[in-house]
């Protein structure tokens, strides 16, 4: 699992990378109350925000971590947005992307970095 | 946050791992680890204990009397009216119509208790000690205020002080309890039933204490008592109403008795009582609505309002906007001009640069559950 410094988890499955939330962002978020995920097929660009999520507080952005495209958007958290609060690590990732390039995986931070980052 | 102030239950706040930010110059309590959505429900479900010290106490006193004749200069409700024992809502009003703000005012016989929101006190004080001629004016730093509200609040309250349980909606006492004396009126910011209750500031620990003893009650923050007023459609001053608001724009008409109204005994006599009388005849160009979002997406606050679903200029804001927890939906309210301003009409919110529907509700969002 690789991590950025905008709080989103990373997972490589056969090729593909699963995007969620970390634990420590979905506390700090508070109660997520709506989430707006980018549509199957999009071309994205690292760093385009591509979802909404807005908490009882506010709302914030979460952004392409590589270039790709979305093959795959988890539904489920759009209708129970609450979901992203239970299980930010597991049922509540967001969107898988298909990377033109993998290599920018290796810039992001492992566990223990990310650990240090949030302190 | 140095320069910051704290109220006497500022250490309780910690204790109970309390997030706390600064509002209205006091650093103050957001959220408690249960969170704000589930705070919120459970102020509805059975009752929330809320610190409200921040806001400011005073008392006014007349030469002859309990200063409700001079009062009545400043506001446009009935304060001589207003019987012993009983609190009213009331603003103050500057020369052009505008809001200076919101309060509450119980007469309690040889005096007034006034109850003003935080961020106004200061200028509050300023302005009743200067346009209140022979009356004492007297701010109360000695004091915590705290909330008890929700469906379960009667019960917890009555335990500590068993006159309560003969009070209605808007009723003012005080009694004498283990605390010392209570000051407690039947009202409160959530729509729900409860009570606020003054107590001196070195009893406060222990009351809040006592109170969160019961199982029933849970210490409920900023963030949920923002969410509980706006279903209960209710104003937050510096939201919803200030001084480029008039009260009738903000709907606060229900608030202005006929006494002070045109042809009433005691007619106008208030800082902008020409504009303000007026509009209560002719109505207001535009009108404070509750806005109901049609998807989930919330409008918060500054979210401009459209006529049409493209193009075209604003044609009003939203002035609080968020998830209503109770209503399970995204709830706001703003202005909007009079001629869009009926239940049922819809209108585009826009949000990240969509176009969303949104429509016209009634208010409150939840219906209140008043002990009249």
């Amino acid at each position: 699992m690789k991590y950025t410094e905008e709080h989103e988890w990373l997972r490589e499955e056969d090729g593909v990378i699963v995007v969620g939330i970390t634990e420590h962002a979905s506390e700090q978020l508070g109660d997520v109350v709506f989430v707006e995920l980018p549509e199957v097929g999009a071309e994205v660009t690292k760093d385009d925000e591509i979802c909404v999520i807005e908490s009882v507080k506010a709302a914030s952005d979460i952004l392409a971590p590589l270039d790709g495209e979305i093959v795959e958007v988890n539904e489920a958290i759009v209708e129970d947005p609450g979901k992203v609060n239970e299980d930010p690590l597991g049922d509540a990732w967001f969107f898988k992307i298909k990377p033109s390039d993998l290599s920018p995986m290796d810039d992001y931070m492992d566990e223990a970095a990310y650990k240090d980052f949030i302190g | 946050m140095p320069d910051l102030l704290k109220t006497p239950l500022f250490d309780l706040h910690v204790e109970l791992g309390a997030k706390m930010v600064p509002f209205a110059g006091y650093e103050m309590p957001v959220q408690y680890p249960l969170g704000v959505m589930k705070e919120h429900l459970h102020t509805r479900a059975r009752a929330g204990l809320f610190d409200v010290s921040h806001m400011g106490q005073v008392i006014v006193r007349g030469a002859d009397d309990n200063g409700a004749g001079a009062f009545e200069a400043l506001v446009p409700q009935s304060i001589k009216g207003l019987p012993e024992g009983r609190q009213r809502y009331a603003f103050f009003t500057d020369e052009n119509g505008g809001i200076l703000d919101d309060l509450m005012v119980a007469n309690r016989g040889d005096h007034l208790f006034v109850v003003v929101n935080a961020a106004c006190k200061a200028d509050d004080i300023a302005h009743m000690k200067a346009r209140l001629p022979g009356c004492e004016v007297e701010e109360l730093t000695d004091r915590a205020l705290l909330a008890l509200q929700g469906p379960e609040a009667a019960t917890v309250m009555a335990d500590i002080v068993p006159a309560v349980s003969d009070m209605r909606f808007m009723d003012v006492i005080i009694a004498d309890s283990v605390f010392g004396e209570l000051w407690v009126s039947r009202s409160g910011y959530t729509g729900e039933d409860g009570f606020e209750v003054s107590v001196a500031a070195g009893q406060a620990m222990n009351l809040a204490h006592v109170l969160l003893a019961y199982d029933e009650v849970e210490p409920i923050g900023l963030g949920a008592r923002d969410s509980l007023r706006l279903e209960g459609g209710l104003c937050l001053y510096g939201n919803d109403i200030d001084t480029g608001t008039s009260p009738i724009e903000a709907a606060l008409e229900w608030a202005i008795q006929k006494v002070r109204r045109r042809g009433g005994e005691r007619e106008g006599g208030f800082p902008g009582a020409d504009r303000i009388l007026a509009e209560l005849e002719n109505g207001a160009e535009r009108r404070r609505v509750g806005l109901s979002p049609e998807g989930r997406a919330p409008m918060r606050a500054g979210t401009e309002l459209y006529e049409t679903n493209e193009g075209g200029t604003p044609v009003g804001a939203v002035t609080s906007g968020g998830f209503g927890p109770s209503v399970g939906a995204p709830v706001a309210m703003g202005y909007v001009p009079a001629r869009l301003s009926g239940t049922g009409t819809r209108l585009y919110g826009e949000v990240r640069g969509k176009r969303l529907p949104v429509t016209v509700a009634q208010l409150p969002f939840v219906a209140a559950n008043f002990k009249r």
